[in-house]
């Protein structure tokens, strides 16, 4: 894989007390807590930019894109469902294709434009995709929601784009919204509580209004 | 305030706010990223510390050492908690787990060690160099071998699904003219919500406050008292949004556990969450059954006999399955038997998952009813109209509040168009696929539960209501909005909702399809206390005025609400208690689920290709959510139907699939539109809401409405569920040679 990531990496002294501080209402010895010896570890800076607004950070080389968003940025709304990418609950788009978040380190998106759920839109002022997921009760729980949503805006771009998908009849031909394809291109997204049936019916109006837009 | 006698009218009958198809109000925040989940909260000037639970790699015996030296001086790592350091564990009331393991360990992923570091990264790093010697000892973990030894529940637990026979269900079934004697399976089964069980914790001296995900705030508490030994008083849990729950969140799980402790013995405030690997064997899960089914019936499809035995597992103190619940109130029949029995298991833990023994009862009841029909050359739907009861079947005295099962079938076989099915199996065809259409009865009972409530008017005319109620997805917080709006006579932008805090007035919270009906009812109770003080304040005679659009008026008198409020916020709080009607009446919902599949001749892939569920429970308080409800449960029911099996290795004693690759759950390929018809019903019984839940009512009946649409398509009967296609293709029946 190439990695154009100019990694700089500083030795940080990250300021942490070497004794953890201990309650006084414990209830038990505490003698076998002790800190680690050493709380120096290996930073890495990155810059990219995240709803439109440049970040620059200094992470642990380990941090998946989802946790810089989640724990770093505290940009909650790109959430955490299995951290394997096995849900979908993480997805995000970078530079306008979606990937689950949690299978990609951040160190890995050097000058990269990232979008999430946030930066979609508002409570006061919705993307036409969170304005049909709220018509059409396309969620319950909320917690893949957000997943569901960049996923499904990516998803209209990506057949606006003539993108194949397993389903597609023809390869040669632009692929057609409908429910067969709408229904392949989201199941990386589990929803458990079910609510398929009305996200498809909301991606179907967002992306026929789109496609009316279009013509 | 008292619910005792059948409710008459009142102000909720309006139906101004109430019934109607709203949007959800917090649709704003979760459809944008900002709907705060437990694991999510920030709080005020505290750098949290990660924590990283390490479950057994054993199934049953004994932790030697956890050797921590690596871990600990790894950079950032803050601490190690195991038994060994935190002190005395009890355990809950409502789950018989222990939540962290040792000296002994009782199951697989049993949650043995909490590492606390700085970062996530660190702490995982710290997990990941834990070393740990066990003693391993034998267990028991296949349900059929342990189910020579198991015990026969009289009364059992909970004692209303125990052992029972009516008549003599014996002589009954052996002179019966047509019999069916059956054995069904259903694997062990997990919630797989979105969310993992997560918590914050934060000591404040004696106080412990907890940003969690659990569903029963009240239970959590006392669980958590229960757990660490402390004053619930000193406990507060906030659950404002919860990811999914399905009942895999009812109370305290080891990540709250863990955080509490962790918190304590570090004095830092500490997040964690389960991982998604550990979900399945660390936590709950509803646990497989072996039934059998015996029905016996005249010529003409009078059931006259009907038995129904169960053998479920679990680790000791555990619940058995109660899957027998359905067969004693569905259908007609003189002779009746049930009987649950319980195997000791070294599993994990088995507990409630949506529609708690229901739904695994009718994925049986309702393949032995299809079968029984084509004995009979009954129309299935026939049959079971032919054997619907007004009374409850066990006690003829006892009369369904409201019981509309014939209506819920006739409009679903009409909607559905249910003439247009092959009477014969694999009568149908188009192309490579063999089309089939199959039904199932739905039922599941409608309990509901006292529930408090506090709500304020201010000058503005905000009413705010407060409870301790969860939504989990459900739609809590807009039906309680709708609630306060009706009473009140204002618009539902006017209301604010305060949801899942401990110190908030207590609600029994999501179970049980009751959370519905028993917090719009406490809400209701609240909101008369308050219609009184408004009243008062304008000097009318409590419960003369009436509150519509903003207004309070008595004949030509009338008042703006927030006038009420001008001389500073009127409180008002009270709860909603039930007298005998629960006793006095069956309070049931029903409903009717129809399915067509698509076969593939050849690779036997099963394709739903559509679906349609007719309910009827109560007073619909929001046909939009309650809709919602429904589709996501026969979603469920497909995935019961079609894939979800936790497999149990039998040697090692674990769930082998423990994550969302290995665990399938249905995903939008498939799915396709589903149906819903909610019938017109309203039940004085209930409460003055004259609602009931529907949650849990839409996943039962779903999947052998689907195992009985396979088999129409087919002519292969699968029992055994999931009905993945090898089970058709490995069957007798080959679809090509006898094609």
């Amino acid at each position: 894989m190439e990695n154009d990531n100019r990694l700089k990496l500083s030795r940080r002294e990250m300021i942490i007390g070497t004794t953890a501080a201990i309650s006084a209402i414990a209830a038990t010895k505490l003698t076998s807590i002790e800190a680690g010896e050493s709380n120096k570890i290996a930073l890495a800076d990155v810059s990219f930019v995240v709803n439109g607004k440049k970040q620059h950070l200094a992470l642990d080389t380990r941090t998946t894109l989802l946790d810089a968003l989640r724990e770093h940025l505290k940009l909650n709304g790109t959430k955490k469902g299995c951290d394997h990418g096995q849900c979908g609950a993480c997805t995000v788009m970078v530079n306008g294709r979606r990937i689950n978040s949690c299978l990609s380190l951040a160190l890995q998106h050097e000058d990269d434009n990232i979008v999430t759920i946030e930066g979609l839109g508002s409570p006061d002022k919705l993307h036409a995709m969170q304005a049909a997921f709220i018509k059409h009760d396309a969620y319950q729980c909320g917690y893949c929601t957000p997943g569901q949503i960049c996923s499904a805006v990516a998803v209209i771009n990506e057949i606006n784009s003539g993108i194949p998908s397993h389903v597609s009849t023809n390869l040669n031909q632009s692929p057609i919204l409908n429910n067969d394809e709408i229904g392949e291109r989201m199941s990386g997204n589990i929803c458990r509580c079910g609510a398929y049936s009305n996200i498809v019916e909301a991606i179907t109006e967002v992306a026929s209004k789109a496609v009316k837009k279009a013509r | 305030m008292k619910f005792d006698k059948p409710a008459g009218k009142n102000a909720i009958d309006q139906l101004k706010v109430v019934g109607k198809p709203i949007d959800r109000i917090d649709g704003p925040l979760k459809t944008t990223g900002r709907a705060t989940y437990a694991y999510e909260h920030q709080i005020a000037e505290t750098k949290p510390a990660y924590g990283y639970i390490v479950g057994a790699g054993i199934a049953k015996g004994r932790i030697e050492a956890i050797h921590q030296t690596a871990a600990k001086s790894l950079p950032g790592v803050i601490g190690v908690i195991t038994a060994s350091n935190a002190g005395p564990l009890k355990t809950g009331r409502f789950y018989a787990d222990r939540l962290l393991a040792g000296p002994d360990v009782d199951h697989y992923h049993q949650a043995i060690a909490i590492v606390v570091a700085e970062s996530f990264e660190q702490a995982r790093a710290g997990a990941a160099l834990l070393r740990v010697d066990y003693v391993k000892s034998k267990g028991s973990f296949d349900l059929k071998k342990a189910g020579a030894s198991a015990t026969i529940l009289n009364p059992g637990r909970p004692s209303t699904a125990a052992t029972a026979e009516v008549s003599s269900f014996e002589d009954g079934f052996k002179s019966a003219p047509f019999k069916l004697d059956e054995i069904y399976t259903t694997p062990d089964q997990s919630h797989a919500m979105m969310e993992p069980h997560a918590t914050i914790a934060k000591w404040d001296g004696e106080k412990l406050t907890c940003w969690c995900s659990i569903q029963q705030i009240n239970w959590g508490v006392r669980d958590l008292a229960n757990i660490l030994g402390i004053d619930p008083k000193n406990i507060r849990l906030i659950s404002a949004f919860i990811g999914g729950g399905f009942g895999g969140k009812g109370t305290v799980l080891s990540d709250i556990v863990a955080a509490s402790l962790a918190a304590r013995l570090t004095g830092r405030t500490v997040k964690i969450t389960l991982q998604r690997t550990l979900m399945f064997n660390n936590t709950i899960h509803r646990p497989a059954t072996i039934q059998r089914l015996r029905i016996g019936a005249d010529a003409d499809g009078t059931i006259t006999s009907i038995g129904h035995e169960s053998l479920s597992g679990n680790i000791p103190r555990g619940f058995a399955e109660y899957t027998t619940t359905s067969t004693r109130t569905l259908y007609a029949g003189k002779n009746r038997m049930t009987q649950l029995k319980l195997a000791l298991l070294n599993l994990p833990e088995g507990a409630a998952m949506r529609a708690p023994g229901e739904a695994s009862g009718m994925m049986a009841l309702e393949i032995a009813m299809d079968e029984m029909a084509a004995k009979l050359k009954m129309d299935p739907v026939e049959f079971r109209i032919k054997n619907d009861t007004q009374v409850h079947p066990e006690n003829p005295k006892r009369t369904f509040s409201t019981r509309l099962l014939v209506e819920c079938l006739q409009t679903g076989a009409k909607k559905f168009k249910w003439e247009s099915r092959s009477k014969q199996p694999r009568g149908k065809e188009e192309g490579d696929w063999l089309l089939g259409m199959g039904v199932a009865s739905a039922v599941r009972g409608a309990p509901i539960m006292k529930c408090a409530a506090r709500v304020r008017l201010s000058n503005k005319g905000i009413v705010t209501v407060e409870t301790d109620m969860t939504d989990i997805g459900t739609g809590s917080y807009t039906i309680i909005a709708q609630t306060a709006a009706e009473m009140m006579g204002i618009e539902i932008n006017k209301v604010v909702v305060k949801l899942g805090d401990s110190s908030l007035p207590e609600s029994p919270g999501s179970a049980g399809q009751w959370g519905a009906a028993s917090s719009t009812s406490g809400v209701y109770a609240a909101c008369v206390k308050l219609r009184e003080k408004v009243e008062q304040m304008f000097g009318f005679e409590p419960g003369t005025a009436e509150f519509s659009d903003g207004k309070v008026s008595v004949k030509n008198k009338k008042y703006s609400l927030s006038k009420a409020a001008d001389s500073g916020e009127l409180i008002s709080e009270d709860e909603m208690t039930y007298g005998e009607l629960s006793r006095e009446f069956a309070q049931d919902t029903f409903g009717a689920h129809f399915v067509e599949v698509a076969v593939n001749k050849y690779s036997c892939e099963i394709r739903v290709r559509r679906m349609l569920a007719v309910c009827h429970a109560g007073r619909i308080l929001n046909p939009k959510t309650a809709r919602s409800q429904v589709i996501g449960a026969m979603t469920m029911g497909v995935g019961a139907a079609l894939m979800e099996e936790l497999v149990v290795d039998t040697n090692v004693g674990f769930f082998v699939n423990h994550d969302l690759a290995g665990y399938e759950v249905p995903v939008h390929a498939d799915i396709p539109h589903q149906d819903v018809i909610l019938l017109e019903d309203l039940d004085p019984t209930m409460s003055p809401m004259k609602a009931k839940g529907i949650g849990e009512l839409g996943l039962v009946g779903v999947a052998a409405a689907i195992a009985n649409a396979v088999y129409n398509a087919t002519g292969v009967r699968i029992r055994e569920y999931p009905i993945s296609l090898h089970k058709i293709l490995e069957s007798s029946y080959n679809l090509e040679e006898n094609n």
